[in-house]
């Protein structure tokens, strides 16, 4: 530690801080527009001067490092100075379209000109204007307003790693461009939308909608992917108009993916917001008592055994755990989480979650990936894989992938084979990445659904956990066996026990007329075609979509941005998201619809509030009464069952066809349709 | 001026490959750096781009594809390629004429009459502004600053060769000859050798020193 004293506040930070974290630490802001604390360090925007003493002249804080006993002034008549003349500078070539740019309310540029503009301009010649650029559909540039602060080159150089962006030509004439007139090819490109300090780069599916300080801030919980992006919810009346993310350094830090982010237009499209009875064939509207004793007739005299139950991906722990209470008073153990078919031991916590933590690679000096795709499957988790991996330098961070040999990861990953078989030469010491692993103090193994959602799956996984416990990834205080889900749903899933009691079905058994009555709870992502014909079909969700289109009785439920939920990410992290807006039309939050039903049917189920569900959440499994997550290890190697399935040969398929369209609300959502157009399959985009 | 980096439409050629004699400069190029750190031979190969163009299509230019080439073959990413060659002004990210004429217009040379040379160089090529290519392909004329040739100015360089002490009528008599396609020899277009005082010597003139001692 260092003591400096910043404008005569000692303080103590960390060797090799900069001055502007030592400012931080004192409490004093200091404007900036380049420096971001993610980012590395460019220097080049000049508005965080500050004067250090023995200093000639102000020097940028943001590049310039601490010393012991140093003394810095941030408040002197030639700070101000010196900014008020760098934001004059700025401010010679930024337009003044302030009322009609997006970025207007949370601009840094706006508030800083503010603290430090002058109130007129000395400026007399023309402005300089910079042709706009293509980057996507997500992204919208105004590059007149662009005030080269570099932020955006350095994100999709650095977190993102599609080093696409630069600046080009230089002075007067430089620009900020791709040069290609192509979309960003990131997962994270909506992320430059946050990171822009002005309106150059702005969001296109939501241009010209609101103004900031008309919305509505409810903190919620991503449930695109399985990482459980914190994110909050930005509504005006009844809409949520976007998503940014919120910072959390354990799970997301501050990035957001863009299936997270732009999926909102999917929100109030193809909704359902009324019950829907089919009669003699055809959908016909009902009233929420017809659709109960409707299903309350149907489920007369029906055995237990022959009722199921699908849980789909985004389903909130509450609703999954009165759909599984639900079953039980039916009498039924056919109920499953788990629509990809994918096959866990689940009697450890341990063999179905990621046990190393997100925070955890940081740590990790070794990977293997089997059969996933980080990049598609958690693009945010992705980038921390990234992160660790500049840090460590060349060569310090050696990752392996076994499947996927076409995905460009964005990090340098040898791909050491397609199948198990590579699994099975790596435990035998074959490949050399067995002895990397084998060095490394903390290796990772992390398996994908690539593996798991094969009929081998639970065989993979008991390699991959052989293989972990061999290397010395499984000790007491580092756990390096990670289970990386898609399903933001499926651990909570699991944790409550929604997998088929003894001689209850799975997905693969309730099909193919294995029940009579099948209860979906917002389960489109399975084969919908193959429920029997004879068999009755409850869809209980909010998109019209597979299981709504198959569906005998529709009860229309909520996203996840109209109720209260916990979810569990992949880490078996759990996570409160709060409501940001009503449900539209007669739907009601899924718990209240099966809680309502069980008195119908003559089966009340106990619990009358939120609170009374939770503790009972809590009962069914400890985790959910405590909110905390920490970082385990164990000492308990003993591997998960490997299932009645022998290994097959079979190379690695990705679970991800189409990252931009893989569930109901972003099948509903334009803007996800135009990114899978133009990034999945550009082709039939220009056959059109 | 707003320069657009890029190359109108439709002169972008489709494929760029290195030919034989690029090849070798290539290899002596690379072999200065460590292999981990070649993108540090983007300048340099860039300019064998550049010139390559020059002897194959007669106009030495950078095509956005040969840009893409030099990205592969230095395993950086395209973008880095294409901010280095548009901030140098030496790289020509457009087709230029087949001699490309370049007018030092700063102090020295703007003092001592780089504006005839420049008015002789439109005169005879028929261009009318900076950054124009003549009718006939032949010229592009472009206003550079210093190039460190002052003790000789005005300057004219005509591709990597400078053409120095130059006024109206020998500019336009140079331009000419290259009409013709002839070489001048490049250097002093007046009585002197390289930077040594015009018309002979001005120091040094007693008899001593006209026999230098010591040396050659």
């Amino acid at each position: 530690m260092v003591k400096v004293t910043v404008d005569g506040i000692p303080v103590e930070v960390p060797a090799g801080s900069s001055a502007l974290q030592a400012c931080e630490a004192a409490g004093k802001e200091i404007p900036r527009f380049c420096y971001h604390e993610r980012l590395s360090v460019a220097g080049n925007c000049r508005m965080c001067l500050v004067e250090v003493s023995g200093g000639r002249k102000p020097v940028a804080s943001c590049g310039f490092p601490i010393g012991e006993g140093m003394h810095i002034f941030t408040d002197t008549e030639v700070v101000r100075r010196a900014r008020r003349a760098v934001m004059e500078f700025l401010l010679i070539n930024h337009p003044l379209d302030c009322p009609i740019c997006d970025q207007g309310g949370e601009c840094d540029l706006q508030d800083q000109a503010f603290g430090y503009g002058a109130d007129h301009s000395r400026y007399r010649e023309n402005k300089r204007a910079v042709t706009d650029k293509y980057l996507g559909p997500l992204v919208k540039t105004v590059m007149t307003r662009c005030i080269q602060c570099t932020r955006c080159i350095r994100f999709s150089t650095e977190i993102a790693g599609v080093p696409e962006l630069g600046g080009v030509s230089r002075g007067e004439n430089l620009e900020i461009t791709n040069y290609v007139e192509k979309a960003l090819t990131s997962e994270l490109s909506g992320n430059l939308i946050d990171i822009c300090p002005v309106g150059a780069l702005t969001s296109q599916p939501y241009a010209f909608t609101a103004r900031s300080w008309e919305l509505r801030r409810t903190d919620s919980i991503d449930v695109c992917d399985a990482v459980g992006t914190n994110i909050v919810m930005h509504a005006r009346g009844a809409a949520v108009l976007r998503i940014v993310p919120r910072i959390n350094d354990e799970v997301n830090e501050e990035w957001l993916s863009d299936k997270g982010r732009f999926v909102v237009d999917g929100f109030r499209r193809r909704r359902l917001d009324r019950p829907w009875v089919r009669v003699d064939g055809r959908l016909q509207p009902a009233s929420w008592q017809d659709a109960f004793s409707t299903i309350a007739t149907r489920l007369k005299n029906v055995p237990g055994e022959r009722i199921g139950a699908i849980a789909g991906d985004m389903c909130d722990a509450e609703s999954m755990m009165a759909l599984k209470d639900l079953m039980e008073t039916l009498g039924s153990s056919n109920i499953d989480c788990r629509q990809d078919g994918a096959k866990y031991d689940t009697s450890r916590r341990d063999f179905y979650t990621f046990n190393s933590g997100i925070t955890g690679i940081e740590d990790a000096d070794a990977l293997l990936i089997v059969g996933a795709i980080p990049r598609q499957e958690a693009p945010v988790l992705n980038a921390r894989i990234r992160k660790r991996f500049l840090a460590a330098g060349r060569g310090g961070f050696p990752i392996a992938m076994i499947g996927a040999p076409n995905a460009d990861p964005t990090y340098a990953a040898t791909v050491l084979g397609e199948g198990p078989d590579t699994l099975a030469k790596l435990a035998a010491g074959e490949l050399p990445f067995a002895d990397v692993l084998k060095n490394a103090k903390n290796p990772m193994v992390i398996v994908g659904h690539g593996a798991l959602t094969r009929p081998d799956g639970q065989a993979i996984a008991k390699a991959c956990w052989d293989l972990a416990a061999q290397v010395g990834a499984i000790t007491t205080d580092w756990h390096g066996f990670n289970v990386l889900h898609t399903a933001a749903s499926r651990v909570a899933g699991l944790d409550l026990g929604l997998v088929p009691g003894s001689g209850g079905h799975d997905v693969a058994g309730m099909l193919d007329g294995g029940v009579d009555v099948l209860w979906l709870l917002g389960a489109d992502e399975f084969a919908t075609d193959r429920i029997g014909p004879e068999t009755f079909v409850i869809y209980q969700g909010h998109h019209g979509d597979a299981g709504a289109a198959r569906a005998d009785v529709i009860l229309p439920g909520t996203l996840y941005a109209e109720k209260p939920g916990t979810y569990t990410n992949t880490e078996g992290r759990v996570q409160e998201a709060f409501r940001a807006i009503m449900p539209p039309g007669d739907a009601r939050e899924d718990w209240r619809i099966l809680r309502a039903f069980s008195e119908v049917a003559g089966r009340k189920l106990p619990y009358d509030t939120l609170e009374a569900l939770r503790a009972r959440m809590a009962r069914a499994n400890p985790v959910f009464g405590q909110q905390a997550w920490t970082r385990h290890g164990t000492s308990d190697t003993a591997a998960p069952q490997a299932g009645p399935v022998a290994v097959s040969a079979d190379p690695f398929r990705p679970v991800i066809a189409d990252y931009y369209l893989t569930h109901a609300v972003c099948r509903a959502s334009p803007t996800m349709e135009t990114c899978s157009g133009i990034y999945v399959h550009p082709a039939i985009e220009a056959a059109e | 001026m707003s320069v657009q980096p890029n190359a109108p439409d439709g002169v972008e050629p489709t494929r760029f490959e290195f030919d034989s004699e690029s090849e070798q400069q290539i290899a002596t190029i690379l072999a200065k750096y460590p292999p981990e750190r070649k993108a540090s031979g983007v300048l340099p190969l860039l300019y064998v781009v550049q010139k390559q163009m020059g002897r194959q299509t007669g106009s030495a230019w950078i095509p956005r594809v040969a840009m893409d080439v030099v990205a592969a073959r230095l395993e950086m990413a395209p973008i880095r390629v294409y901010e280095v060659a548009t901030f140098y002004l030496m790289f020509n990210t457009k087709p230029i004429g087949r001699y490309h004429l370049q007018v030092c217009t700063t102090t020295s040379c703007w003092l001592r009459g780089s504006d005839d040379v420049t008015a002789a160089c439109k005169a005879a090529t028929g261009i009318r502004a900076f950054g124009e290519t003549s009718a006939d392909g032949l010229f592009t004329l472009t206003e550079v600053e210093c190039l460190g040739a002052c003790a000789n100015a005005p300057i004219l360089q005509v591709d990597d060769d400078y053409y120095e002490d130059l006024d109206g009528p020998r500019t336009e008599e140079l331009i000419e000859a290259l009409k013709r396609g002839e070489r001048p020899t490049p250097g002093p277009t007046i009585d002197r050798l390289n930077s040594a005082p015009a018309g002979g010597r001005k120091v040094l003139v007693d008899d001593a020193a006209h026999k230098p001692q010591g040396q050659g």
